[in-house]
């Protein structure tokens, strides 16, 4: 019986070793530790044996049965290793194919610029007012000191449905319409908006733009509050280290009225060509609200006083983007605008 | 304006500042200097030739063969010229010289014959054509015989001097004159101003006698001055008033014209030369035209004119249309031996409605437009007659003819320093501003804490104290205001509910794939109204640039589908863009047009493209329909929405759907129409406008949480057979009311029509869950349920379970 139980092992380990794969060696498990396999016969038949006997072969039969287990549990780890192995190789990708494109459009650049412009002088307190692209000749110019006849309407041909309405030529009549509702009381607006001028279409003009505008009105705003207001727009903008400078100018509504400039982005102020070598390029004009327009809006000029600023996102976007026809921003060909799709933060 | 360097030295010194330097100067305290030019232009070895012998050419019967004395040397020139002749001073380029655009003259063999140089025209001297007199226009310049031979010829033009090219605002007219820049840039430097002269010797004979005057007008002419000069000999102006003109863009023509014009460009005041003789009357008298009356103008063109048009007459017809431009009847010519010059004030509006009406614009009608000053009418006609002496021989009558109520008085303007220094925030000293309104020739005085300015008449843009502060700053320098922001009471800023809601939108649609489109507001007509959501009167401009921009849009549709065509015809295989901006509906009580906010949205060819895995589908419908779905899902609004058949022109009419919310239209989609997309050249397209402003606008509950449940749900899935013309959102409709509380979701899951089905039906499926956040449900609830749905779907829409 005991050389029995040695060829049983014998027999029981070359077929755990031959086994190639779980399936096998499970059959092996079965064959030979599974209940009606030969090593469970031998327990059974231990009742043939003398009684002294049964104890000593009781254990010789465990012990053998303890190293087949032993020896295929680990034949068992090796092949589901391997089993796993194989897997993996048959799910290996190519890593390098093109994933599923996610498929998203963008802001047009212009509504880039403006909510940038926009969210920046939200953080400063400002509201955005937007209104109407068909103006009264009251509001577009005469609520903002340009009466009938006035030189300066000259700058801007205008586009007239009627003797008394036209498409507005600025965004600032946004700014007479808000100081009227607001009778008087203080004003931080910010006025985006669509414009519209008499001109033929090319690289630099065009019949219809943006522009957004800014408005502050309150008791004892200077100059100063203007000028430290644009630094922070230009180099929040523009970059930390940009410098403003102020040029005198005119515009009909404000007085003194100044052109803006900062200090080149791209050369730092050494001159190349995006400032045409002068080291500074122009961005708004701006000023000090007349007084003319205070008071035909209902306000004291005596009491208060206030400033404002307008500037052009195309030109903005055209300089901050190197865009070299304004045209691009109205053609909405889709090479152009998703081009603005990724981040700058 | 341009402004000659050299010319304005005469006025004031400039400190022999570089003109890039003085340029820069006055741009940064008033006026922007548009552009520096450097009249050489690069040129060099440009000097004085006399021709010696002027003989044909043999060979060439075009050109001449010259002997030109040039200082050193006398040279052979080969000169095709038609007016060269012997005799002559004329301008040569030596062999080594460069001229305006880089040309190097060599010495080089013409037909056989040497020619050392080139005798030169204006033009090859960089001077506009325009601006050459006519006699030289078509050949070289002649220079008058005083000229050296050897000597440097840019000098003599006038050509060794720097442009200075001013940007003007229409505030600053009074710098539209040698004189006005003159105190600008004697404020800029702190510098005196020298003035010109005018002083000449009266004849015996009085103005008066020659010549009548009186004005009809008043209003429009508050002022007007003529003297009369006799005896003056119409020739050429001497060289430096020619090329001062020329400096100035000025075309040179004869003494009396270039005087005209020089005082013109000196003193900003307009002035006209009549030929006295060929007035014929010895009157003038100003008045307004009669309307229809015909006046031919010193450019040939014969004007019809408006009875708010001002004309100076001969007390029976006009002789010049006034401030604008002068008669051709009583033009000077080179007989002409007596004028009389005209110095008045036009006002500005009637100059600039004439100019307007005649279409006509002039160096002079610029001037009155803008308003010229008061106090210099009388100034620049002495200064006319002093020149007329001087340069044409004239003998100036003794006084003039006048006609003056023009107020003359200067606006005072009272300001504290205070006011100036909160305006600006800054602290500049009471002796600081005085010393600039000095320096700016304002008459000036400081009392009782405040300043009492006369504005000089010659800046009619002073007239308030804004205006003192804007010259304070301006002089003190802007470089000097300190940053600040403003100080007040600290409120929150932020976007409206409406704005923030627009911006959600925008971001939705872009993550859904669409890139947002700007397109024009203004179309032709016939676009105008195109797949406009109601029916309302166009708004038209007046007077458009063209048929094409002529109207105001009532839909964004047309011009995202020219988008579409657009980027098609440049190989985008996918467009897919949407527009949020206004439209322009008939006419509101105020007058302006009903502006509603659209939004609108086109996609035209693959929507789904991920090839190597087998995945490509087209855009349809339905992949717009679930954008404009998942948007009211955003907007909460999903559940009011519907989508009904519609009919809408332009748009495929089996293809094509109302969107409502709640029953009330806002908007439509639609394939575009098979014929349309044939003109087009696109593939099919798909469309969707909608009324933002009434979406946004639209009242929506509060967002509140519902409990998640902890028990089950139950699913059924049905399969119908109805008619194929039973629309789903019907049956799913029938499903939702009949369903019962229980009943929380209908979903489409199938749709099938072919040849397993019946002839004229189809098979709709349905899945439907049956839910009770309370409890479990039993089988029996869901039954009883599922049933009422199922007898509901029987009879309302004769709808049978598939077997």
């Amino acid at each position: 019986m005991e050389a029995q139980l040695q060829q049983l092992k014998e027999e029981a380990l070359q077929k755990i070793e031959a086994s190639q794969n779980v399936k096998e060696l499970n059959d092996v498990r079965v064959a030979y530790l599974g209940k009606k396999g030969p090593i469970t016969d031998l327990l059974k038949g231990m009742g043939k044996l003398p009684a002294e006997e049964r104890p000593k072969m009781g254990a010789l039969v465990n012990v053998v049965r303890e190293e087949v287990t032993e020896v295929l549990e680990a034949r068992m780890t090796l092949l589901q290793e391997q089993a796993i192995q194989a897997q993996l190789e048959k799910e290996s990708l190519d890593v390098t194919l093109p994933g599923r494109p996610v498929k998203t459009g963008n802001h047009h650049p212009l509504t880039r610029v403006v909510e940038e412009i926009e969210d920046l002088f939200i953080s400063m307190g400002y509201e955005i007012a937007e209104g109407p692209e068909v103006e009264k000749d009251y509001y577009n110019f005469e609520a903002l000191n340009l009466p009938k006849g006035h030189p300066a309407r000259d700058m801007q041909d205008s586009f007239y449905i009627s003797e008394d309405i036209l498409l507005r030529t600025h965004t600032s009549p946004v700014q007479a319409r808000t100081m009227e509702a607001k009778e008087g009381k203080p004003i931080k607006i910010i006025c985006p908006g669509k414009v519209y001028r008499r001109d033929n279409d090319d690289a630099t003009h065009s019949h219809q733009f943006t522009q957004i505008e800014g408005l502050v009105i309150g008791e004892n705003i200077r100059m100063s509050d203007l000028k430290g207001t644009l630094s922070v727009f230009a180099k929040k903008m523009f970059g930390e280290d940009r410098e403003i400078r102020l040029r005198p100018s005119f515009f009909p509504f404000t007085e003194p009225s100044v052109e803006m400039d900062i200090s080149c982005f791209k050369c730092g102020g050494s001159g190349c060509n995006v400032c045409k070598k002068t080291g500074w390029i122009e961005i708004l004009g701006a000023g000090m609200v007349h007084p003319n327009v205070l008071e035909m809006a209902g306000y004291d000029s005596k009491k208060l006083s206030g400033f404002a600023f307008g500037m052009g996102p195309e030109r903005i976007a055209m300089l901050k983007y190197g865009v070299e026809d304004i045209r691009h921003f109205y053609t909405n060909d889709v090479r152009f605008l998703s081009q603005f799709h990724r981040t700058e933060v | 304006m341009l402004v000659s360097t050299k010319w304005l030295a005469e006025y004031v010194n400039t400190q022999g500042l570089d003109p890039k330097d003085l340029g820069e100067k006055i741009t940064r305290s008033g006026i922007e200097v548009d552009a520096v030019i450097d009249r050489t232009q690069g040129m060099t070895n440009v000097v004085v030739g006399y021709v010696k012998e002027c003989v044909k050419h043999p060979e060439a019967d075009k050109l001449n063969i010259c002997q030109v004395d040039v200082g050193e040397e006398t040279t052979q020139i080969i000169c095709g010229a038609p007016n060269v002749a012997e005799g002559q001073k004329v301008i040569v380029a030596r062999p080594g010289a460069v001229l305006p655009g880089g040309i190097k003259i060599k010495k080089a063999k013409l037909r056989g014959e040497e020619s050392n140089g080139m005798i030169c025209s204006l033009q090859e001297l960089g001077i506009e054509g325009r601006l050459v007199p006519k006699a030289y226009a078509e050949g070289i310049y002649v220079l008058p015989e005083t000229a050296v031979p050897g000597e440097s010829a840019l000098p003599l033009l006038g050509l060794d001097d720097t442009i200075l090219e001013l940007g003007l605002t229409p505030n600053r007219s009074d710098a539209l004159s040698m004189l006005g820049v003159a105190y600008e840039v004697g404020a800029i430097l702190s510098e005196d101003m020298k003035y010109p002269e005018a002083t000449y010797t009266e004849s015996d004979e009085k103005a008066s006698d020659y010549l009548s005057l009186r004005v009809d007008a008043i209003e429009e002419n508050p002022m007007y001055v003529a003297k009369v000069v006799k005896n003056v000999q119409i020739k050429e102006s001497p060289l430096w008033l020619q090329h001062r003109l020329m400096a100035a863009g000025v075309r040179p023509h004869n003494n009396v014209v270039d005087i005209t014009n020089y005082v013109l460009m000196e003193y900003g005041q307009p002035l006209h030369a009549f030929d006295y003789d060929r007035l014929e009357t010895k009157e003038l008298v100003i008045r307004l035209a009669n309307e229809g009356e015909k006046i031919v103008t010193l450019d040939d063109q014969e004007r019809t004119l408006k009875s708010n048009n001002l004309v100076i007459t001969n007390g029976k017809e006009p002789v010049a249309i006034a401030g604008v431009m002068g008669g051709a009847n009583s033009e000077v010519h080179d007989g002409t031996t007596t004028v009389a010059i005209e110095s008045a004030y036009f006002a500005g509006g009637s100059v600039r409605q004439t100019s307007k009406d005649q279409n006509l614009r002039s160096d002079a009608s610029a001037r009155f437009e803008k308003g010229v000053d008061p106090n210099r009418v009388i100034l620049a006609a002495e200064r006319a007659a002093s020149l007329l002496a001087e340069l044409a021989g004239g003998e100036v009558l003794a006084g003039s003819v006048v006609v003056d109520e023009l107020d003359k008085t200067p606006v005072e303007v009272v300001v504290s320093p205070d006011f100036i220094n909160n305006r600006l925030g800054m602290k500049i000293s009471l002796e600081d501003m005085t010393s600039i309104l000095t320096r700016l020739k304002f008459d000036h005085q400081a009392a009782n804490g405040y300043l009492y300015i006369n504005a000089p008449t010659r800046r009619q843009d002073i007239k308030i104290p804004e205006d003192i502060v804007e010259e304070i700053a301006r002089m003190y320098g802007y470089d000097e205001i300190p940053m600040t922001l403003p100080v007040e009471e600290s409120k929150p800023g932020g976007l409206t509910s409406y704005q923030a809601k627009r911006r959600q939108v925008r971001a939705y649609l872009e993550g859904a794939g669409l890139y947002q489109a700007i397109t024009y507001s203004l179309t032709s007509k016939e676009m105008s109204q195109k797949f406009a959501l109601e029916t309302a009167p166009v708004t038209e401009l007046l007077m458009p640039m063209s048929e094409e921009r002529s109207t105001l849009r009532q839909s964004l549709i047309p011009h995202l589908l020219d988008a579409v065509s657009y980027n098609t015809a440049r190989q985008a295989d996918t467009v897919a863009l949407y527009e949020v901006g206004s439209v322009f509906l008939g006419e509101t009580e105020s007058g302006l047009p009903h502006e509603q906010e659209h939004l609108a949205a086109v996609i035209a060819g693959k929507w789904v493209d991920h090839s190597w895995q087998g995945e490509k589908k087209a855009v349809d419908f339905f992949v717009l329909k679930g954008i404009i779905e998942g948007l009211m899902e955003l907007l909460g609004h999903s559940k009011e929405l519907t989508f009904e058949r519609a009919v809408v022109e332009g748009l495929h009419p089996g293809r094509t759907a109302s969107i409502k919310l709640a029953g009330e239209g806002i908007g439509l989609i639609g394939q575009l129409h098979p014929s349309e997309q044939k003109v087009r050249d696109l593939k099919d397209t798909y469309v969707v406008e909608l009324n933002l402003a009434k979406v946004l606008n639209k009242e929506v509950e509060a967002l509140y949480y519902a409990p998640v449940s902890k028990f089950p749900s139950i699913t059924r899935d049905i399969a119908l057979v109805v008619d194929s013309e039973k629309a789903a959102g019907e049956l799913q409709a029938i499903i939702q009311l009949s369903g019962g509380r229980l009943l929380k979701a209908v979903h489409l899951f199938d749709l099938y029509e072919g040849e397993k089905m019946e002839p004229g039906k189809k098979s709709v499926a349905f899945s439907l869950t049956y839910f009770d956040p309370e409890r479990t449900l039993t089988d029996e609830e869901v039954v009883n349920a599922h049933n009422k749905v199922l007898k509901a779907l029987a009879e309302q829409a004769g709808a049978e379970l598939r077997g």
